[in-house]
């Protein structure tokens, strides 16, 4: 999957075409791109509570239903319109933001620690432990995630800290089979096996000599994984299980948009594209990232 | 060969065991099971009865092991609601399930592979833009979203397809379709990359050189090379898509496994919880397991490079 590629013919690279060249202009706009919308959308959710116009929480019942502000029933103080409470959108996805990258950043760094641990632990000591861990892995790969977070959130309760660790939990495994992937072939290496000849133990091997070498792909797939893990979060919510209103996240919004696809469209549509332009912003910005320190994770 | 197949066999059993016993814990979570099992206003004796019942009084590694037991043989004990051995009413709604989950699949393959072969045959062309395009927005809706939006235009405004509900062909289009994005999305980028690769070969140039027709190596030599990998992603897919069906099932009102367990879950129906994961989990695993060895019927070479690994 990994081959480089000249750029207009597909036949293999001649030394004299840097590879890649004319992709990586490409994607720098993209990355232009998505980097400028996620810090709009970061911004946005961080200074919620200056710039939302309204209180997300606050319902109008006289002004309920209202259509964005370009409608006909439209109200220039609503710009994308009211909930079935009369809860003003715009504000609750200012609010939301703050759910979604908040629990997403806090998931992917929690799992990012867990699963870069015990990808280390397999890669570098090999052998029973690094059997046992795949093993651990392999499970953990087969049970379907979201069932599984249903489960356990509903049995602790849905609390903030909950979603968070439910999420890491169910998503470690994959840094730990890219970290042990390049674990297995670091610990091979000549200034690896320099640093343990000098006398090195094993924790400040991984920790200061290992780890280092390791750290692009991580935050490859740290990147990746935020954008799925925003999807994760509004998928609880919009099961029931994530965060508790009256705390508005993407995904209540969405499900409580379900009941007015018919009649009230703008319910489901603002909060499903806030979510759709964030997870596209983080991807782009995921994938140029890989394009450009690490090329052999492209799938 | 053999000792592959066997050595694989022998992991998947592994995986099981490993499942079973993460099925187990899911009871236990909250450290006293009954607490899960009762009503939340059940009265102290209860709660004693169906300790005793269940022999939660024993220790865990012998519950576990008395679990494992009735489990092997598909006994995960009554559904609390439905009042019916929980594997009953797993059966009865897995093949809407995997109805769904291979139309999903299907309508995936069946737009991302030619999509990425021709992206990859005319690269930074304005079909390759669009294909890229077309695989960021897949790869960054949430199922639940694009089933709305779906409903919305294909349902609600052109009453095309009903919006939910199991009732024919035309009800599985809508719910594929969104269940299929995702997937859709990754196979059309592996597909690409993968043909990207292969084209640069130098049997793919020979096979020109030759004088053969244009399509037939694409097709005859490119695509089944590219294709050797996709494989594997395809199980790996299947798996994601089984998890996606979750969702899907909830918007579309697909009566399927999905839909009885987000029912189960919500009415603490935890025997069926139970199963519904070991189910599912199997399932996955079962295929991953026909996958690889399909794989290394496809390609020999890899059954030496893992026996070594």
């Amino acid at each position: 999957m990994s081959a480089v590629v000249g750029p207009e013919t597909g036949i293999a690279v001649t030394p004299a075409v840097p590879a890649g060249a004319g992709v990586r202009r490409r994607t720098s706009f993209r990355a232009v791109f998505g980097l400028a919308v996620l810090l709009l959308m970061s911004g946005a959710a961080i200074a919620a509570p200056r710039i939302a116009p309204w209180d997300p929480g606050r319902q109008m019942l006289a002004k309920r239903l209202r259509p964005p502000a370009w409608q006909a029933r439209g109200l220039r103080e609503h710009p994308l319109g009211t909930d079935h409470l009369g809860r003003d959108i715009l504000s609750r996805i200012l609010y939301g933001g703050r759910i979604s990258l908040g629990v997403g950043v806090s998931a992917v760094t929690l799992s990012a620690c867990l699963g870069v641990s015990l990808g280390l632990l397999a890669g570098f000591h090999g052998g029973r432990t690094d059997a046992l861990i795949m093993r651990v892995v392999d499970v953990f790969l087969a049970i379907p995630y979201i069932l599984l977070a249903m489960g356990v959130v509903f049995a602790l309760g849905p609390s903030l800290l909950n979603v968070i660790l439910v999420m890491a939990v169910t998503r470690w495994v994959q840094f730990a089979r890219i970290v042990r992937a390049d674990v297995l072939s670091l610990r091979e290496r000549e200034f690896v096996a320099g640093a343990r000849a000098r006398g090195n133990r094993s924790l400040r091997l991984l920790l200061r000599h290992v780890l280092p070498n390791a750290l692009t792909p991580i935050i490859v797939v740290a990147t990746l994984e935020l954008a799925f893990m925003i999807i994760y979060e509004s998928a609880l919510s919009f099961l029931g299980l994530g965060v508790q209103p009256p705390t508005p996240t993407w995904g209540w919004m969405l499900s409580d948009g379900r009941n007015y696809v018919a009649t009230a469209w703008w319910l489901a549509t603002f909060p499903g594209l806030a979510i759709m332009l964030t997870v596209l912003a983080v991807n782009l910005l995921g994938d140029w990232l890989r394009d450009t320190l690490d090329p052999r994770l492209r799938v | 060969m053999l000792a592959y197949v066997v050595r694989r066999l022998g992991q998947s059993v592994l995986v099981l065991l490993g499942v079973s016993v993460i099925v187990f814990g899911l009871l236990h979570l909250t450290g006293d099971p009954t607490r899960l099992l009762l009503p939340l206003e059940a009265r102290e004796e209860d709660v004693r009865q169906l300790r005793a019942l269940l022999g939660l009084d024993d220790p865990l590694w012998l519950q576990y092991v008395r679990f494992l037991g009735h489990a092997l043989r598909g006994d995960f004990g009554l559904s609390f609601k439905h009042q019916l051995p929980a594997l009953t009413l797993i059966f009865q709604t897995l093949p809407a399930t995997l109805e769904l989950t291979a139309a999903g699949l299907t309508v995936a393959l069946v737009v991302a592979v030619p999509a990425g072969v021709l992206a990859a045959l005319r690269r930074n062309s304005a079909l390759d833009a669009l294909c890229s395009v077309g695989v960021l927005l897949g790869q960054a809706m949430p199922v639940y979203w694009l089933g709305l939006l779906l409903i919305l235009v294909f349902a609600v405004q052109l009453g095309w397809f009903p919006a939910a509900g199991r009732d024919g062909l035309a009800s599985l289009v809508l719910p594929a379709v969104a269940l299929g994005a995702f997937s859709m999305a990754r196979i059309a980028r592996m597909t690409r990359s993968g043909m990207l690769e292969v084209l640069a070969q130098d049997y793919v140039r020979t096979a020109h050189a030759a004088g053969l027709r244009a399509f037939v190596v694409t097709y005859k030599y490119a695509l089944k090379n590219a294709a050797i990998p996709l494989v594997t992603v395809v199980g790996l897919e299947f798996g994601i898509l089984l998890g996606g069906a979750v969702i899907t099932e909830t918007i579309f009102a697909w009566p399927g496994v999905g839909r009885l367990a987000v029912d189960a879950i919500f009415s603490r129906d935890y025997p069926l919880v139970q199963a519904i994961v070991a189910v599912l989990a199997t399932v996955f695993v079962l295929i991953n397991l026909a996958m690889d060895l399909l794989y290394t019927y496809l390609d020999p070479r890899i059954v030496f490079v893992r026996s070594r690994g």
